[in-house]
């Protein structure tokens, strides 16, 4: 077996526990709140239609809006509670509708008898009408259960466990036996929870002769335990995990992954017992910091510059990175630990063929051409206020803007599929596609220092603060982008990446 | 025994009435047929006597007790019930849904048991080969035969029953007929049946009650109301049997 995938297999218990989890427990309470709201909905149609309404525009949101909707309502908290509430609006839509139809097609002769004979509403209901409905609710769970497989990958996102941690470090660093393992392991689980409530729903359709409904109601019982079972050992082993001393908090890039391996390998050896909570939003990670769910994490001076002080100039490097420090600090009540040392910056880049094919070497002479040319920027650029800055200094657009994934981005322009990339300068991919960094002469573009950022509470102790304080101005331009290259160019694990800083820093 | 004053019903506010101003009593151990065509009004009077409709105005009476005074659902599980649709419950086996008004009633289990080995030996069903089945495993007379066990499991005086054979086959129904009615005088039960079949009111009911967009035109035995109808739709239904045999008689001796 190689390296690579015994290191992805050895993190599949955490995964896997997270996962399942996540999607149980999600579906427990989404099945809890759901049937009775279809119950309520069958029997007035003045709460059916608003109701169904309600849930089928839930599920109209894009999963990963809803995820950052319910972080920013919980006030920026993030981890198991925001993603199962996620997971919870997601599964209801088919379970509500399910019981609504499952309690209408059941036939009025036998309601009326029901009611013929004597038994009460709630005798009918809980005696005949559900029964009678039951394969139909099941179907409805059934559907729940394999959307909240998929989608509990997102709650990586917002710092859950699950198997999209798997996915998006793999997507991120290039790694696609990491992005196969995570994908394949929640198919799998999506399978086997649906075969299991679908022979639950086969039985609940084959009630015919005695042997069958006594195994019916074994299975059931079984299953039933089971999950319960499962749940709450997990549920009991997440509750009762040692509480860690300090949360690592990361965005969801190598660069990020990488420098929270570093605060992790450093702060373990020191004996703290560390959490990771990797793959987080740029907005999602500096709440949660502020609100003490993470600890320390890498931010960017310019990040903060642009998006939370919502400043559009450029007054140099030193001036921006101690603005941002006062700032996080009198702001928001968190600890300016200090710059690393290198800048990631945003930087125009073209393959070095294309750039020498053209003539251009800076942003200046890029003017006259511009708008012939296809840039491709990542998720945020083109809606950032420095483009708009870059765009009115020089005074050019250019013909086409695309946004991208960003590996896909840095393919793409290795395709010759777009001429220009908003790349970062401290990215190892730079090197590995060959690409050429196109200066910018009128410093248009922000400075982009790496800073550790720490929690008001984490900051409170003297031997963290020695640890990390330690890595200040201690990684250079050349050291990180080579950190980045050994993950995104030589397909190393990040574990290789924090080894190599580790034997740098020395 | 039961006792109809003045009922009316209405289900527009007193604009139109479905049931007209019915008034007749019924007697212990009597079986009266209620006919009519489908829309007269038959199976809302029957539907009123155990509160499934609640009449517009009047009273009804079973032993002297106004039912409007009863606990509805208490009303029902003492009243046998025998549904047109049949009604039986498709989840539960044959043994539990003849159970399912004794249940209701809180009987012990073994009580239960014998009751329900009883009775489907009464219909002709024994349990040891029927108790497990479900419904979807038996016959339509087979499955109306459970409807009546159901009806008279929980040993109710009063029995309702709405077209009870309709959905028959001729022989199925004819054989259910008199099976029924060997019972009903076995037990002496109490019984209001709603029916269009002439023949069957004819050959049942002790008494026949005729009714006409939601008004009774008469009450009486067969015999009365053959020879002599008050009203000339009575007439007319009660000479269409009697055309008909009068047919078959020429076919057979032409």
């Amino acid at each position: 077996m190689n390296d690579n995938l015994r290191e992805q297999l050895l993190l599949l218990p955490e995964y896997f526990q997270g996962h399942l989890v996540l999607t149980l427990v999600a579906l427990a309470i989404g099945i809890a709140i759901s049937i009775p709201l279809g119950i309520w909905a069958s029997q007035s149609q003045m709460v059916k239609r608003p109701l169904l309404t309600t849930v089928s525009i839930i599920q109209t949101f894009p999963s990963v809006a809803i995820l950052a909707l319910v972080v920013a309502l919980l006030g920026g908290q993030i981890g198991l509670v925001p993603a199962i509430i996620a997971l919870v609006l997601y599964c209801m839509l088919p379970i509500v509708r399910n019981t609504v139809t499952g309690l209408e097609t059941v036939s009025d002769d036998v309601v009326e008898a029901a009611r013929g004979i004597g038994m009460s509403s709630r005798q009918i209901l809980v005696k005949v009408r559900l029964p009678l409905a039951l394969p139909i609710i099941i179907a409805g769970i059934r559907t729940a259960a394999v959307w909240t497989v998929g989608l509990a990958t997102l709650s990586t996102l917002v710092g859950a466990t699950s198997f999209g941690n798997y996915i998006f470090t793999g997507l991120q660093t290039r790694n696609l036996v990491s992005v196969t393992v995570g994908s394949l392991a929640a198919a799998i689980l999506a399978v086997t929870l649906d075969s299991i409530i679908g022979g639950l729903q086969w039985l609940s359709e084959n009630q015919n002769g005695k042997e069958a409904v006594l195994k019916f109601k074994k299975a059931w019982v079984l299953v039933i335990t089971v999950i319960l079972v499962g749940v709450s050992f997990s549920v009991y082993s997440l509750l009762n995990k040692p509480a860690a001393d300090f949360i690592v908090g990361g965005k969801g890039f190598t660069e990020q992954y990488i420098i929270a391996g570093l605060l992790t390998a450093e702060l373990e050896e020191a004996g703290f017992k560390i959490d990771q909570r990797l793959g987080l939003g740029t907005e999602v990670i500096y709440q949660a910091t502020a609100n003490g769910m993470v600890d320390i994490y890498l931010e960017y001076s310019g990040t903060v510059w642009a998006n939370r002080m919502n400043e559009t100039s450029n007054p140099g490097r030193q001036t921006v990175l101690t603005k941002v420090g006062d700032f996080v600090q009198e702001n928001d009540g968190m600890y300016n630990v200090g710059p690393l040392g290198f800048q990631n910056l945003y930087a125009l880049a073209m393959r070095k063929d294309r750039a020498a094919e053209l003539g251009i070497e800076t942003i200046d002479d890029m003017i006259p051409i511009a708008n012939t040319l296809v840039a491709a920027g990542d998720l945020e650029f083109f809606g950032r206020p420095e483009w708009i800055t870059l765009r009115d200094t020089y005074n050019i657009d250019f013909a086409e803007k695309l946004t991208f994934d960003t590996a896909l981005m840095y393919t793409a322009v290795d395709r010759g599929q777009v001429d220009i990339i908003t790349a970062y300068t401290s990215d190892g991919r730079i090197d590995a596609y060959n690409l050429k960094i196109i200066a910018d002469p009128r410093n248009s573009l922000l400075p982009y220092d790496g800073m550790l950022i720490a929690s008001a509470s984490a900051a409170k102790n003297p031997l963290f603060l020695e640890i990390v304080g330690g890595l200040v101005n201690r990684i250079s331009d050349e050291t990180m982008r080579e950190a980045n290259r050994i993950v995104d160019v030589n397909g190393g694990s990040i574990t290789d990446a924090v080894n190599y800083l580790r034997g740098m820093i020395r | 025994m039961i006792e109809l004053r003045n009922v009316q019903k209405s289900f527009d506010n007193d604009s139109t009435f479905a049931v007209v101003d019915s008034s007749f009593s019924v007697e212990r151990g009597e079986l009266l047929g209620l006919i009519g065509e489908s829309g007269c009004g038959k199976t809302t009077t029957l539907k009123m006597i155990n509160r499934l409709e609640e009449p517009s105005h009047g009273s009804i009476y079973i032993d002297n007790q106004n039912v409007l005074e009863r606990n509805p659902e208490e009303l029902r599980r003492n009243i046998g019930y025998v549904f047109q649709g049949i009604g039986l419950f498709p989840h539960y086996s044959i043994r539990e849904n003849v159970a399912a008004v004794p249940t209701l009633l809180d009987w012990n289990a073994e009580h239960i048991e014998a009751r329900c080995r009883e009775i489907l030996d009464l219909v002709g069903l024994p349990i040891d080969d029927f108790g497990d089945r479900r419904p979807s495993q038996l016959s339509g007379g087979q499955q109306q035969r459970v409807g009546v066990a159901r009806a008279l499991a929980a040993e109710p005086d009063v029995v309702l029953m709405d077209e009870p054979f309709g959905a028959l086959d001729p022989i199925t129904r004819v054989e259910l007929q008199e099976e029924f009615k060997r019972i009903q005088r076995e037990l002496a039960l109490t019984v209001i049946m709603v029916t269009h079949d002439m023949i069957e009111a004819l050959l049942m009911a002790d008494r026949i009650a005729v009714m006409k967009k939601g008004e009774i035109l008469q009450i009486g035995t067969p015999r009365e109301l053959i020879n002599s109808p008050a009203h000339e739709y009575v007439k007319e239904i009660v000479e269409m049997p009697k055309r008909r045999a009068d047919n078959l008689e020429k076919l057979m001796h032409p």
